[in-house]
């Protein structure tokens, strides 16, 4: 790593604008890498379906991954009476993320800079966060479905609170954690209050964002299976509540692995984000 | 940029420092001749410490003032309070015209490539413009659109320079600004902070635990020890200075002196 790292810093010195220079070498380091990632899982599916085949792993505890794919491309290609399709299913629970993890992003990033500039509102905000923050998810659920109905709300508010927490948590330490340095000379340079939080604050504090974006990008998918799976009746934890019904392990399986997959994918589309906002940091080269 | 003016209450007041807002007397009174930066009986207080013990200073339009003492003299502390850093000072403080600073640390926003730093705050048209003709006079023309970790220690400290230069300050403070870089470094700044003060002639206060450094850079150099100005040289031997000019060897021993390290100065 360190080697890579010096021959991108050589390459800063160079006289070509930085756009033509970094790109190449970063990507295919990039994409190197990528391909190295994937080793691992292949190697633990490899192993498991070794495994079914030989007898070790029974078929009714747990389907071979073989078994998975076929049952896949069944719930794909037909449509089940009370789920609908798998493509169907996961469009229903995407959206439903969707919508309560950027409300719950954007939610918990301004009161992070609202807390985060004003002892005033720090005292007052941010006693009663982190005493919602303790409150597990799956507890809360049964109180939403009595006061917001069966309906979409209580699933993508509890999806909301699962993102808000570790984002609010992030962000507002990444806020504290600006060089206070780095305030002083927006002091000295005369930036306007709302320069300062444009120019210093909210830069200083987006490595410590995504941190918090990462997490989460997991607590929130976690916050949907648990919100899906009371009271559903479309999406995949629907799917899985009815498979479970039903003894059939290898549609739960199906739908845990494209549950997987979005938090992959979502992890991912973070990621790229990451590197193209922080690439003023020496340690993201490469 | 607007200039500023700071009044601050008397010594003996128990009020707190007050800042008055830029106005249209400041510009009058840096038109006017007077001088860059007055200071009268400044008090700074840590608890029961006393950091700033009633300083009186004058720094005239264009004038090189060095400030030597040992860590600890308070030096900083004047400094800061001079860049509007400290509202904890009592006394009376007037920087009629544009302040600028050069930190001991370039604190250059990691964030922003080496042209947005200089342009940060900068108020003036065509700003882009005028921050790469200052990195340009800084020699940094190939940098401007670098990111600041990647700079050397010597490129971030000039890209600083130029940062503050843009604002065309009629005072000019250097928080030990070349303490961090290495000795050959130090010596192409030296001349470079030089060739930049004669060129835009800002006055300018460089705060500096290094006799060298004042020797070769100041008008007049100030000692400050417990709070107060305990000697003052002004130097006339022309630049570039001679090292081992008569005059610069005997001022460097009785520099040392008044800083308490008598005999050190036998190079």
């Amino acid at each position: 790593m360190s080697a890579s790292v010096m021959v991108t810093v050589d390459a800063g010195i160079g006289a070509s604008p930085p756009a033509a220079r970094g790109k190449p070498r970063g990507q295919r380091g990039q994409r190197r890498h990528g391909w190295l990632r994937l080793a691992s899982p292949v190697a633990a599916v490899g192993l498991w379906q070794l495994l079914s085949s030989a007898g070790v792993l029974p078929a009714s505890k747990l389907a071979s991954p073989a078994a998975i794919v076929h049952t896949a491309y069944t719930l794909i290609t037909t449509t089940n009476p009370t789920y609908g399709t798998l493509q169907n299913s996961l469009l229903v629970s995407a959206g439903r993320w969707a919508i309560g993890f950027s409300l719950g992003v954007v939610i918990a990033v301004l009161l992070a800079v609202v807390t985060g500039l004003s002892r005033a509102a720090e005292v007052a905000v941010d006693p009663i966060v982190q005493a919602l923050r303790s409150i597990p998810l799956l507890g809360i659920l049964p109180l939403f479905i009595v006061w917001f109905g069966i309906g979409e709300l209580p699933k993508d508010l509890i999806v909301l609170l699962g993102a808000l927490f570790p984002m609010y948590v992030n962000a507002f330490a990444g806020i504290r954690g600006v060089d206070s340095r780095l305030r002083e000379l927006g002091q000295v340079l005369g930036l306007s209050r709302r320069e300062l939080v444009t120019s210093i604050v909210l830069p200083g504090a987006l490595p410590q964002v995504f941190a918090g974006l990462r997490l989460s990008v997991v607590s929130s998918l976690l916050a949907l299976v648990v919100g899906e799976q009371i009271n559903a009746n479309a999406g995949l934890g629907n799917m899985i509540m009815q498979a479970e019904s039903f003894l059939q392990n290898d549609i739960i399986m199906v739908a845990l692995i494209v549950y997987a997959i979005l938090g992959l994918l979502a992890d991912w589309i973070v990621r790229v984000l990451e590197r193209k906002a922080l690439a003023w940091r020496r340690d993201f080269v490469s | 940029m607007a200039p500023r003016l700071r009044q601050l209450i008397p010594a003996n007041s128990p009020e707190r420092a007050l800042v008055t807002p830029p106005g249209s007397a400041s510009a009058s009174a840096s038109a006017a001749g007077g001088p860059a930066a007055s200071v009268r009986g400044l008090t700074r207080r840590f608890g029961d410490r006393v950091v700033l013990d009633r300083l009186d200073l004058d720094i005239a339009p264009g004038e090189f003032v060095a400030m030597i003492g040992r860590s600890g003299s308070g030096k900083s502390t004047l400094l800061r309070a001079l860049a509007g850093l400290d509202r904890g000072v009592t006394g009376t403080l007037a920087v009629p015209g544009q302040v600028a600073v050069a930190f001991q640390e370039p604190r250059l926003v990691p964030w922003k490539k080496v042209v947005s730093n200089v342009t940060l705050g900068l108020r003036v048209p065509d700003a882009d413009s005028v921050a790469r003709s200052a990195l340009a006079e800084v020699g940094l023309a190939g940098r401007v659109s670098a990111w600041p970790l990647t700079l050397s220690g010597g490129e971030a400290q000039r890209a600083s320079l130029a940062r503050a230069l843009v604002r065309q300050p009629s005072l000019l403070l250097l928080d030990e600004p070349f303490s961090a870089l290495d000795a050959l470094t130090r010596i192409s700044m030296h001349r470079l902070v030089l060739r930049l003060w004669e060129h835009h002639k800002p006055a300018v206060l460089l705060v500096t635990h290094d006799v060298d450094e004042a020797l070769a850079l100041a008008d007049r150099v100030l000692v400050l020890g417990d709070g107060r100005i305990t000697h003052a040289a002004a130097i006339d031997v022309p630049r570039p200075r001679d090292r081992d000019h008569p005059a610069q060897v005997a001022l460097r021993v009785r520099l040392l002196t008044e800083l308490g390290v008598p005999g050190a100065a036998t190079s």
